[in-house]
């Protein structure tokens, strides 16, 4: 009896993994242009956060634009060029690329969503899986820890040296988590809503670290924190950790911009923007 | 407030019941109660069933009523809570001492006492004016921003401070009513016994002045209460940012649910409480047929 129960199971999840097969290996045909289910019809809607931080977006920001600090459309920065990188392979030209202000916390909200796909360095979750659709990777990243040059925590070397100090990261990253699961703190970390409060707070004195991914950190000391350092890199957790672009749960696009990000990775493209944007995000000494 | 001042016997005509009892009360009996359960049934279903069916329900509900993020998240947003009880509980007691004292200052008679009633004005025009989260952001990491030795970096001293500030604007207004509605002959009376000016505001005003706005006061007490979570911005981890860290996390708002029922649970008693004082105080008036 049992068997039979299993066997229907069974049945389902072969169907479903030849489901997720052809999904991700849709037919080209479902990729051309003009079949695609886009938010505004004839563009590709790419979403992100304002301001646009350095590395991920770069060459500054124009006059009368909306945007702080740079403006996505400029096609500099990692995630400006990466994103004009699929559009281009999805059959976009640079102007039928249109970028819309997304907070973090509107990529993930229920109902009709304002993008195609939201690019802000939104790391991979299972948890978040269930909610939104991820692309595949488009960035391995790791976690780092900035510190203000001649503090105490200026001289540690290791992950456990870190514990007695006041870490701060910021709402909505896995650095957060990060500091919770592997450094495990003995005091409360603090955690601020956006950059900005995150960096005045290490100014201040009223944290001693702040954890960050590493391209991130190499911007907070060189341009946002005087007299800071990357303290250091952590290893990689198993499995590792990377970043996606956000889709609306079982959007169709997901798929299609999985092809395109395949072929960038297979013909170098996607190394060579990372060589250009992310080169200074690799000479941090590794804590353990 | 003003509706609260100069009341006098047989002006009014108190109704029996508690208004608050009366506004729940259905009126007209069994037959009434009847009709008000079956009106309610009725219209609760309605809304029941407009939401439910509504298009994106299934994903509202997957992403805000997840019975296992609610268990796996209250413990920790439950810890944090207490650091919002802390907040106000400090808070509280500061603002009520302050706020007295910005509304003696302005109830200050005679044109010598001119600047401090003006002081106590433009205070509390200015932090009534200033959204709260403004005053939290700035002092929070203003202050400690200036390097100052002594001059504490705990955000959570900050964010009292904050709280002190802006409550303190509102409160002293509710002070300054209950000031006011106490009746000028009462002065003149006390004072034409022989008691100076200050024992006339200590021992006839203030106590009668109290007393009426405390139902007021505590309004403010549970705006205090759910104010706290904006300290969440300075990188305090309360309930709020707790609840944002766990919906950051698992990009489901479950968490925020839990975090809002741990507010409810402490400002729905004490909104129970101020009606019940409402009507022992209406009650006391009655009885002694006088009013306040």
């Amino acid at each position: 009896m049992p068997r039979a129960r299993v066997l229907p199971l069974l049945a389902a999840g072969i169907a479903a993994a030849v489901a997720a097969a052809t999904a991700s290996g849709a037919p080209a045909a479902s990729c051309a242009k003009s079949s695609l289910n886009l938010v505004s019809s004839g563009t590709l809607t790419i979403g992100t956060d304002n301001p646009a931080y350095p590395p991920w977006y770069a060459g500054g920001s124009p006059k009368g634009s909306k945007w702080k600090i740079n403006d996505p459309s400029t096609g500099k920065g990692f995630e400006s060029a990466i994103a004009y990188a699929v559009a281009k392979q999805l059959g976009f030209t640079k102007s039928e690329v249109a970028w819309t202000y997304v907070p973090f916390n509107r990529s993930f909200a229920p109902g009709k969503k304002s993008f195609d796909f939201d690019i802000n360095q939104i790391s991979y979750t299972p948890a978040r899986a269930k909610v939104v659709t991820f692309s595949s990777s488009y960035y391995d990243v790791n976690q780092a820890v900035v510190v203000l040059k001649g503090t105490k925590i200026a001289a540690v070397r290791s992950v456990a040296g870190l514990r007695p100090f006041k870490l701060g990261a910021q709402l909505g990253t896995t650095s957060y988590d990060f500091i919770k699961t592997r450094i495990r703190p003995s005091q409360q970390p603090a955690v601020f809503p956006q950059n900005a409060g995150a960096v005045q707070a290490l100014k201040n004195h009223q944290i001693d670290g702040l954890v960050v991914d590493l391209p991130t950190s190499f911007y907070v000391t060189a341009v946002q924190v005087p007299n800071s350092k990357v303290l250091g890199q952590f290893e990689t957790s198993r499995g590792g950790e990377h970043f996606g672009m956000v889709f609306s749960k079982g959007n169709p696009l997901a798929a299609c911009v999985d092809q395109a990000l395949a072929k960038l990775r297979a013909n170098g493209t996607l190394k060579t923007i990372q060589r250009v944007w992310l080169a200074k995000a690799t000479g941090a000494p590794v804590l353990k | 407030m003003a509706s609260e001042g100069d009341r006098r016997a047989g002006l009014e005509v108190e109704p029996r019941r508690s208004r608050v009892i009366a506004a729940l009360n259905p009126g007209g009996g069994s037959r009434g109660v009847a009709i008000a359960l079956v009106s309610t049934a009725v219209f609760l279903l309605a809304v029941v069933f407009a939401i439910t069916h509504a298009p994106g329900w299934h994903e509202v509900k997957r992403t805000f009523f997840d019975w296992a993020y609610f268990k796996a998240s209250l413990p920790e947003i439950s810890r944090a809570f207490l650091l919002n009880v802390k907040i106000f509980s400090i808070a509280e007691c500061f603002i009520l001492a302050f706020a007295l004292f910005l509304a003696v200052l302005r109830s200050l008679p005679g044109p010598v006492f001119f600047p401090l009633r003006a002081l106590a004005i433009v205070y509390a025009d200015f932090f009534r004016g200033v959204p709260t989260i403004l005053v939290i952001a700035i002092l929070g990491f203003g202050a400690p921003g200036l390097q100052m030795s002594g001059v504490p970096t705990s955000t959570t001293f900050w964010g009292i401070v904050a709280l002190v500030l802006v409550y303190s604007a509102y409160v002293s207004e509710v002070y300054r009513a209950g000031i006011e509605s106490v009746h000028p002959s009462q002065e003149a009376a006390a004072r034409s016994l022989g008691l100076t000016r200050g024992q006339t505001l200590r021992k006839v005003i203030l106590p009668q002045a109290v007393r009426r706005v405390i139902p007021p006061l505590l309004n403010d007490f549970i705006g205090l209460q759910k104010d706290t979570a904006l300290v969440g911005t300075l990188g305090a981890v309360e309930a709020f940012q707790q609840s944002s860290i766990d919906t950051n996390a698992t990009f489901n708002y479950t968490a925020y649910l839990a975090a809002a029922l741990l507010f409810v649970a402490i400002t729905i008693p004490l909104a129970r409480f101020t009606d019940w004082l409402i009507a022992r105080d209406r009650r006391r008036r009655q009885a002694a047929g006088v009013a306040g």
